[in-house]
């Protein structure tokens, strides 16, 4: 049967409470008092769209299965041109036979991805494939928006298998309702009238694409055991579900308050969060917004039953707080003196890039086949001194390998936008050592000896040839911190 | 069957520098500088010269690629010029070129020169590193600077020994201390103040556990040797210095990417220090070192190269630093001239540099800073970092 075989989620460590904004910023948009409510999800400095998808990509192959099709959702990829979703591949030590697409132009992208990873099973082109949606929206200083973006990523693979839900039918609206537009010269977007937005646009077109799906089903609002969709507003909320006979608890919590509006990511978050609180049998509709709306109907089958469950309260639980002049900085929305030494960046040479691949975006190294050690970066000669065996290795995967932190410090001199710099040296369990950069975490948090996981980020930006230098960094498992 | 460079060749002649932010000099005031004294303290004219090294490392500031530099700057006529590069060995590298090739009986007199012009590049500390290992590591090095490489030396330093990192700054702040004392007497160094133990551990932290007196300083300077065979240095001076040994060692990479090394030692150290007390015949180092001029780049470099030389047991040089055994007046005076703590790292200058201390130390040169009858004389140099690394050891003697 063909369905979801599992799913990921992942939401940065940071948040912004919305009341620091308000307090930062308030005095120039008084009307943005009524969202200040809660906090929300900021990426830190060295995360963007498809570094945490890579992320939620990464929770979502819990076990070794192959991704014959991969499709990356986001409106915010970091790339116009540069595929995207070959990067995500890449990371994810994907053979470069797979079918990469990117998505992107409207909220809506991330159900489309998933229908298109459907597709691409049922048709018989791919085995498997995998839907990831990502979103890092920038929003003006003092706007709606800085109020209710939040920056998260989801994932979910579809195979042939015992599914934990299959696909029952999707109905789409689209059309060109301008709530909010960005053109390609633009960092930022423009918002047409909030209260048509949230009456027209959430209040009208969300309940337009459920009503549809559920007619084209023959499917009676009564028998859903979950409705999500993203919509700030929980008036709105309310009401489509009042509107659609739909039991008020069914519709599935927002998590506006906790993470903030995540995009392309956001249905997908939600259907994760109704999925891990579902049993076989459970039909949800998940809806997108954006330009219309696109509703699925999913069934939840027994392979639900097996599954490990509890990743979406883990990827919430993981917490500590921004400040929101750090999150200006962060989200260059306001000019830092970097120095001499932050500005100079070294070019990138993409043709080592394209060799090196599988070791820069997929840490892969080598292990000798002769004595079993295993190196990172890969090596032509065995480093174990007391083999070195020449042109006897194979690929070694480093990223899901857990480490411990052998050394580190907390460098003042290096630039970084988080100063001091972390970094330190992992020894790999099972073999391998090297140094990296730490992330998502502080020095007083850091001790030697301590668990260590790989994680996927920028590791520099070089603005000035449009390059994002994607590598891993080392994060510290926090007992308790988390 | 090799027999090494033992007393084969000899220093007639060495030129240093003032070191320091030299904004008033640029690398050709610098190399004309420590060639006139070496020339003049050898007493020998230009034309003697046959061949010559260069030692430099930064090629993004400082003087470029090649040779030409040099032989411009001295209109050196048409003899082979050679650059050399290795880092923070790069001095002692063009040192041990310029004895090879008097060694080898294809020239006997020769000239090796170090220079480096750090202070153009508009910020504090070595240029960015970025740039400087190449087009994948660009891609995968963590964002590390020499500080922090170091740092993490002592981190894993402090929890290996299970020493307090209070603690273990207190021992390193009195390496540093020792070495302020001896700077403030040399009219060279760059930094020539007294420091007190309080003062290094008020200072602000560079890369942590590291402190702003824990990290040597930057700066321009240049050191020049003259080098020719022991039969005609004899004709031109009495005191003459001979070389006991020239050991390089550079790393397998197994530091770094495998899981043997305990992050408390440079194994190269280790390694080059074997083979260059085999080299000068020295059976116990402790006992027959007279002055050495090590590279304490940082305050834990100095500690654990204590250890690495075989001159303090391992875990316990800190032992030795708080009884003075290093100190001016101490069993093996270590950075009599300051070390780069005071004199700053001018990368390529730096070996020459302290070679020059040790020449003049052997020939009872060093004023307020002599060190009593030193026989026995060695210079370290640690380039790289301490995973990964390249090390030069020299001993020269009477």
């Amino acid at each position: 049967m063909v369905g979801i075989l599992s799913y990921g989620a992942y939401v940065p460590r940071y948040r912004l409470s919305r009341k620091a904004i308000f307090d930062a910023v308030g005095w120039f948009a008084p009307a943005t008092r009524g969202y200040a409510r809660g906090e929300k999800a900021v990426a830190n400095y060295d995360e963007d769209s498809l570094s945490m998808g890579v992320e939620a990509a990464r929770a979502c192959l819990r076990s070794k299965e192959s991704v014959y099709a991969l499709y990356f959702a986001s409106t915010t990829p970091p790339y116009m041109e540069r595929q995207n979703s070959a990067i995500v591949a890449h990371a994810l030590n994907l053979p470069d036979s797979v079918e990469a697409v990117d998505l992107t132009g409207s909220m809506k992208a991330g159900t489309a991805a998933l229908l298109a990873a459907f597709d691409s099973v049922k048709s018989g082109r791919a085995p498997a494939a995998m839907a990831v949606a990502a979103d890092a929206r920038l929003a003006k200083v003092a706007s709606a928006q800085e109020h209710l973006f939040g920056d998260a990523a989801a994932a979910l693979l579809v195979g042939n298998g015992d599914p934990l839900a299959s696909l029952l039918g999707s109905y789409t609206v689209s059309c060109d309702f301008v709530d909010y537009r960005r053109s390609t010269k633009n960092d930022f977007g423009k918002a047409w009238e909030e209260r048509w937005i949230r009456d027209i646009g959430y209040g009208r077109l969300i309940q337009e694409a459920l009503s549809g799906l559920l007619k084209q089903q023959g499917i009676s609002p009564k028998l859903l055991a979950k409705v999500a969709f993203p919509c700030p507003y929980s008036a709105v909320r309310k009401k489509i579900a009042a509107r659609m006979g739909i039991d008020p608890t069914k519709v599935q919590e927002n998590v506006h308050q906790l993470i903030g509006d995540a995009g392309v990511a956001m249905p997908m978050l939600l259907l994760v969060s109704a999925l891990e609180e579902s049993k076989p049998g459970d039909l949800i509709a998940v809806a997108s917004y954006g330009n219309g709306a696109q509703a699925l109907l999913l069934k939840v089958e027994k392979g639900i039953g097996v599954y490990k469950k509890g990743l979406w309260q883990r990827a919430l639980s993981r917490r500590a707080e921004m400040s929101y002049e750090k999150y200006l900085a962060f989200k260059e929305l306001v000019p830092l003196e970097l120095g001499i030494r932050g500005e100079e960046v070294a070019p990138t040479a993409l043709s080592v890039l394209w060799r090196e691949r599988k070791a820069v975006l997929g840490l892969v190294g080598s292990r000798c086949k002769r004595c079993g050690t295993p190196v990172y970066p890969p090596q032509r000669v065995c480093v174990n001194p007391q083999c070195k065996a020449m042109d006897e290795m194979e690929d070694y995967p480093f990223a899901e390998r857990k480490g411990k932190l052998f050394t580190f410090t907390a460098d003042n001199l290096a630039f970084s936008m988080n100063p001091p710099a972390l970094y330190g040296v992992v020894d790999f369990e099972g073999g391998g050592r090297y140094w990296f950069d730490l992330t998502d975490c502080a020095l007083e948090e850091l001790k030697v000896g301590m668990e260590v996981k790989m994680t996927f980020r920028r590791k520099y930006v070089d603005k000035n040839r449009s390059i994002f230098g994607y590598f891993w960094k080392a994060v510290p498992v926090i007992e308790g911190g988390e | 069957m090799a027999t090494g460079i033992r007393d084969k060749v000899a220093i007639v002649g060495m030129g240093c520098t003032k070191f320091g932010e030299l904004w008033d000099k640029g690398a050709e005031d610098l190399m004309v500088e420590a060639y006139k004294e070496a020339i003049e303290d050898a007493g020998i004219e230009p034309k003697e010269i046959q061949a010559a090294w260069l030692a430099t490392c930064y090629e993004e500031i400082n003087i470029g690629k090649s040779a030409m530099p040099l032989s411009t700057t001295l209109k050196l006529p048409f003899i082979p010029v050679t650059r050399v590069e290795n880092l923070c060995a790069s001095g002692t590298e063009a040192f041990r070129a310029a004895c090879y090739a008097v060694a080898s009986g294809a020239y006997d007199m020769v000239l090796a020169l170090g220079v480096e012009k750090l202070k153009d590049t508009g910020y504090g500390g070595l240029p960015e590193l970025s740039f400087t290992f190449g087009t994948r590591n660009r891609m995968i090095f963590p964002n590390v600077t020499a500080p922090g490489a170091f740092a993490m030396m002592a981190t894993r330093y402090f929890a290996r020994y299970g020493i307090d990192p209070e603690e273990g700054k207190r021992t390193l702040a009195r390496i540093s201390v020792k070495s302020h004392h001896n700077g403030a007497l040399n009219p060279k160094a760059h930094l020539r103040r007294e420091i007190t133990i309080e003062d290094v551990l008020k200072a602000p932290i560079v890369a942590w556990p590291l402190g702003l007196y824990d990290c040597c300083g930057v700066s321009d300077g240049a050191a020049a040797a003259i080098i020719t065979t022991p039969e005609i240095a004899k004709g031109l001076r009495q005191d003459f210095v001979r070389v006991k040994a020239l050991q390089v060692a550079v790393t397998s990479g197994e530091e770094l990417m495998y899981q043997a090394w305990d992050g408390t030692h440079v194994e190269s150290t280790v390694r080059a220090a074997v083979r260059a007390y085999e080299e000068a015949g020295i059976k116990n180092p402790r006992e027959e070192i007279g002055v050495m001029e090590i590279h304490d780049c940082f305050s834990i470099t100095e500690l654990v190269t204590y250890e690495d030389l075989g001159i303090s047991p391992r875990g316990k040089a800190s032992d030795d630093v708080n009884n003075g055994f290093f100190d001016l007046d101490g069993q093996i005076p270590c950075q009599p001239d300051g070390g780069l703590k005071c004199f700053g790292h001018p990368i390529g200058a730096s070996g020459l540099r302290m070679m020059y201390e040790v020449y003049k130390q052997l020939q009872g040169k060093a004023g307020e800073r002599q060190v009593k009858d030193p026989k026995l004389g060695l210079t370290h140099n640690l380039g790289g970092f301490p995973p990964h690394s390249v090390v030069s050891v020299a001993i020269v003697g009477e």
